[in-house]
């Protein structure tokens, strides 16, 4: 239960850092990839007081036994560079690019234009599904 | 329907009068404090393209698929309460073939690279890791180029 509760906590808190910021505003993200026209560094500020924020968190992390609402971490291990991961960052780029949308905007922005996050999430759920029966491995 | 700047003309950048650095700063700091609570409490990495295709059931890795079920209803609850609290909205979105098209390019392309901005972009890179520094590198370098083509194409998005 108390996992639950932290789990929504969770997204909230990311939901609303990311429509406080302005990632929810697909311009002012499309503003920053137009590097070579009319650029707006706002998502510099974004990344570099959010990497500065949980950089703090990852040096903490080594020090404790367990997670604070959990049993253990569970987290990523792969250090390998592979061909996966650069075509995928690179597809992932272009669909970034398109509509100036990711993946926590995109559902963040549920709450405030409902039928563009539903077709920008259904188009994604679609790209899911069209991998998992492809090259999921 | 821009959304109104935070940023008070005498903190703007010289030459960026679009910039809304004081609520990048803030806002970046709320996601760097999702991304850390996530971290510290939950003991994962707060990767939302991760978290979505658990929840939808279409990974059989990271958190029980409730806790990615919960995440995910976050999303929106908690744009919805800051909305509220300070009128801040989304701004507009483009038309819906851009929309759809896109979605259907970064579902396909964050399963297949392993994250997205959230995963990669904050918690990877903040803890050093060399495949989400390669991986930001590159999607910052893929979006780039795809504004330059689309305006070289005179394609609105």
């Amino acid at each position: 239960m108390r996992n639950l509760v932290s789990a929504l906590f969770a997204g909230a808190l990311f939901g609303a850092g990311l429509t406080l910021s302005g990632m929810t505003d697909p311009m002012r993200v499309r503003g920053f990839l137009d590097l070579f026209g009319d650029w707006d560094p706002t998502l510099v500020f974004v990344m570099g007081s959010a990497l500065l924020v949980t950089a703090i968190a990852w040096r903490i992390q080594p020090a404790m036994a367990r997670p604070l609402f959990g049993e253990k971490f569970s987290l990523p291990t792969r250090k390998d560079l592979d061909s996966r991961l650069i075509t995928g960052a690179a597809l992932f780029g272009v669909g970034w690019g398109i509509a100036g949308v990711c993946p926590g905007p995109g559902f963040a922005a549920l709450a405030l234009v409902p039928v563009a996050a539903v077709i920008f999430l259904g188009g994604m759920l679609g790209g899911m599904i069209l991998f998992r029966f492809t090259l999921d491995k | 329907m821009a959304v109104p700047l935070l940023t008070p003309d005498w903190l703007q950048i010289p030459g960026f009068p679009g910039a809304d650095p004081l609520a990048g700063v803030l806002g970046g700091a709320l996601i760097g404090l999702a991304a850390s609570f996530t971290l510290l409490g939950l003991g994962r990495v707060a990767g939302v393209s991760g978290i979505a295709a658990r929840a939808f059931g279409l990974s059989g890795e990271g958190m029980p698929r409730s806790m990615a079920v919960l995440f995910i209803i976050g999303l929106p609850v908690g744009a919805a309460i800051l909305n509220l609290l300070t009128g801040r909205g989304a701004g507009s979105f483009p038309e819906w073939p851009f929309l759809l098209v896109a979605g259907v390019v970064v579902g396909f392309g964050t399963r297949l690279g392993s994250g997205c901005t959230s995963g990669h972009g904050v918690c990877g890179v903040s803890r050093l890791s060399a495949r989400s520094i390669v991986a930001t590198v590159t999607f910052i370098f893929t979006g780039i180029v795809t504004i330059l083509i689309m305006r070289a194409l005179g394609v609105a998005g």
